[in-house]
């Protein structure tokens, strides 16, 4: 394994974030707190209760869920995109990195990065809203899975993407409507048994979820089932990179 | 001695069909300065990406320090340095920090005084903190060769190094070949400037069309392919060549007052001691006489042509 490798990519995604601090994480936290303003006092007032947790809190973990899935995703397909782009990428791909070194680089700082983003907006929340987090450990392991998950989702759109608008396709037209339909600001109960049957094949339902129930025990379907669904993602994610380093796919002709 | 780098049967056909490499093997030398001279899309850059791991060979195989790039790549290319023939840099990224970037993606730590010494050596240590896209083109393209020279390579492949540069930086560039040359790195270089080849490589490779058609000793080359011609200036015009005078290979020039001489500096008799007599017998005078060596250049058009006229 190439060590320093693995820390030099890394450590340059990292002075990247650094550089554009307020695109990368003052932006997101913004408009993430904004949501709760909006939708918890102004809905919140309206909507008083679900599950028995306040609205204002019943939302804090889906829109966390929310800004870490696109998060990761933009950081890990842009990541991997601007170098392909500018061309700088032949310096990486010409050096004694392997491919695996290099997708736990580039992922592994995406991933940071959107948990950074994450953990300052539950803080955030934290003065709003009273927030109790009943299972730690299964908030934590949820958390990362899920910004693990979307940064290799990411990674894969940064390779596959020839243009810029490639790049925005898929976060801004398939994740961002299933994000905000798979229940960052309802609990699926709330919607007519027709639509709760369509929702099950949304499969950002089952990390919004298996995470809201780490916060207050109560979720939309069973903890092990949304387990079973982020490791499913995660899998197929792998299987999708393994197969575009096996080929060269987009990186070597 | 074993070649620090050998090709065998190297061949790359693209997705779309188009074949790059046709066959090619080559073996260079350690220590020494090798230009592969080319037309565009002759396969230069395709080579040399196939040997750095930026494209998949087809078939044949490649060892660097006799290291194969595909089962050994990790030695393979610690032993590689390239700087790429476009020049891609990250706009925003700081010199330094560039520069230790590159090193650490061949697995070593930042070490300050070795990338100080790099960056003085490219005269740039004093843009050490400047973001890249502060720098002007001569600069980039040094920073280039000073992020390739990071892990300290054995081996230096340089993709036109002095494509679109000024003359002053050209001849900055020949310096830095020369001094790397000294400290015995081998360079690999491709280029369209024939005057570059003869400047600086002791071995010269042509290729064209995926195929190399020609490598050899610089010298040699010029030498054996070398043509040269002798032109005279003639005291007063002459209306036609005289019939004592057809023996010899002459062209009289349209404005009648120069005779020119082809003849093969190879060959075992130039004629020219013949000629000279033969002019006197005829009694044409002349006020000068001088002699041309073709090019690298002319060697270069001939032999591009000629492949091309053979079907090659």
């Amino acid at each position: 394994m190439n060590f320093q490798a693995i820390k030099s990519i890394y450590i340059a995604e990292m002075a990247r974030t650094k550089r554009t601090i307020f695109q990368s994480v003052i932006s997101p936290v913004i408009s993430t707190v904004l949501y709760f303003v909006v939708f918890g006092a102004a809905i919140g007032s309206r909507i008083t209760e679900v599950d028995g947790v306040s609205y204002g809190a019943f939302i804090v973990p889906g829109l966390i869920m929310l800004s870490l899935m696109t998060q990761s995703l933009s950081n890990a397909s842009f990541g991997i995109y601007f170098p392909r782009f500018t061309g700088t990428i032949f310096e990486v791909l010409s050096a004694p990195v392997s491919f695996f070194e290099i997708t736990i680089a580039y992922v592994g700082a995406a991933a940071t990065k959107s948990i950074v983003v994450g953990l300052i907006i539950l803080g955030t929340a934290n003065f709003f809203v009273d927030l109790q987090i009943q299972h730690p450990v299964f908030m934590a392991l949820f958390f990362i899975l899920t910004a693990v998950t979307f940064a290799l989702l990411g990674f894969i759109i940064g390779i596959w993407a020839d243009n810029f608008e490639k790049l925005q396709f898929v976060p801004l037209l398939i994740v961002t409507p299933l994000a905000f339909l798979g229940g960052s600001f309802y609990s699926i109960n709330m919607l007519p048994e027709f639509w709760q049957t369509v929702t099950l094949a949304n499969p950002v339902v089952y990390l919004i979820s298996g995470f809201r129930w780490s916060f207050y025990g109560s979720a939309d379907v069973s903890l092990w089932l949304s387990l079973l669904m982020t490791m499913i993602f995660l899998a197929g994610s792998l299987a999708v990179i393994h197969w575009i380093f096996k080929t060269g796919y987009r990186l070597k002709p | 001695m074993a070649p620090i780098l050998s090709v065998r049967q190297l061949e790359k056909t693209y997705e779309g069909g188009f074949q790059a490499l046709k066959s090619v093997s080559l073996d260079i030398q350690k220590g020494e300065v090798f230009a592969l001279l080319g037309p565009n899309g002759a396969g230069k850059t395709t080579l040399i990406s196939a040997i750095c791991g930026l494209v998949k060979p087809t078939s044949g195989t490649v060892t660097v320090g006799g290291f194969d790039i595909q089962s050994d790549f990790r030695k393979a290319r610690q032993l590689i340095g390239l700087v790429p023939q476009e020049m891609p840099t990250a706009p925003f990224e700081i010199v330094g920090d560039s520069v230790a970037f590159s090193r650490g993606l061949f697995g070593l730590r930042p070490d300050r005084s070795k990338i100080d010494a790099i960056l003085k050596d490219l005269t740039l240590y004093e843009k050490r903190t400047s973001q890249i896209m502060a720098l002007s083109g001569g600069m980039k393209r040094r920073l280039l060769v000073a992020k390739a020279l990071a892990h300290e390579p054995q081996i230096l492949f340089l993709d036109e190094p002095t494509a679109g540069v000024d003359v002053e930086l050209r001849h900055d560039m020949w310096r830095i070949v020369g001094r790397l040359r000294d400290t015995g790195v081998t360079i690999i270089l491709t280029t369209h400037y024939i005057e570059e080849a003869e400047e600086m490589a002791d071995r010269v490779g042509v290729i064209n069309k995926g195929e190399i058609i020609l490598v050899e000793n610089k010298t040699e080359l010029m030498r054996k392919l070398g043509r040269k011609v002798l032109t005279l200036t003639l005291a007063e015009p002459l209306a036609e060549i005289p019939g004592s005078l057809a023996e010899f290979d002459l062209t009289l020039s349209e404005d009648k007052h120069f005779l020119t001489y082809a003849y093969d500096t190879q060959a075992e008799r130039t004629g020219i001691t013949s000629l000279m007599s033969a002019l006197a017998a005829a009694g044409i005078r002349f006020q000068d006489l001088q002699t041309d060596q073709s090019s690298l250049e002319d060697i270069f058009v001939d032999l591009v042509r000629n492949g091309e006229a053979s079907g090659l």
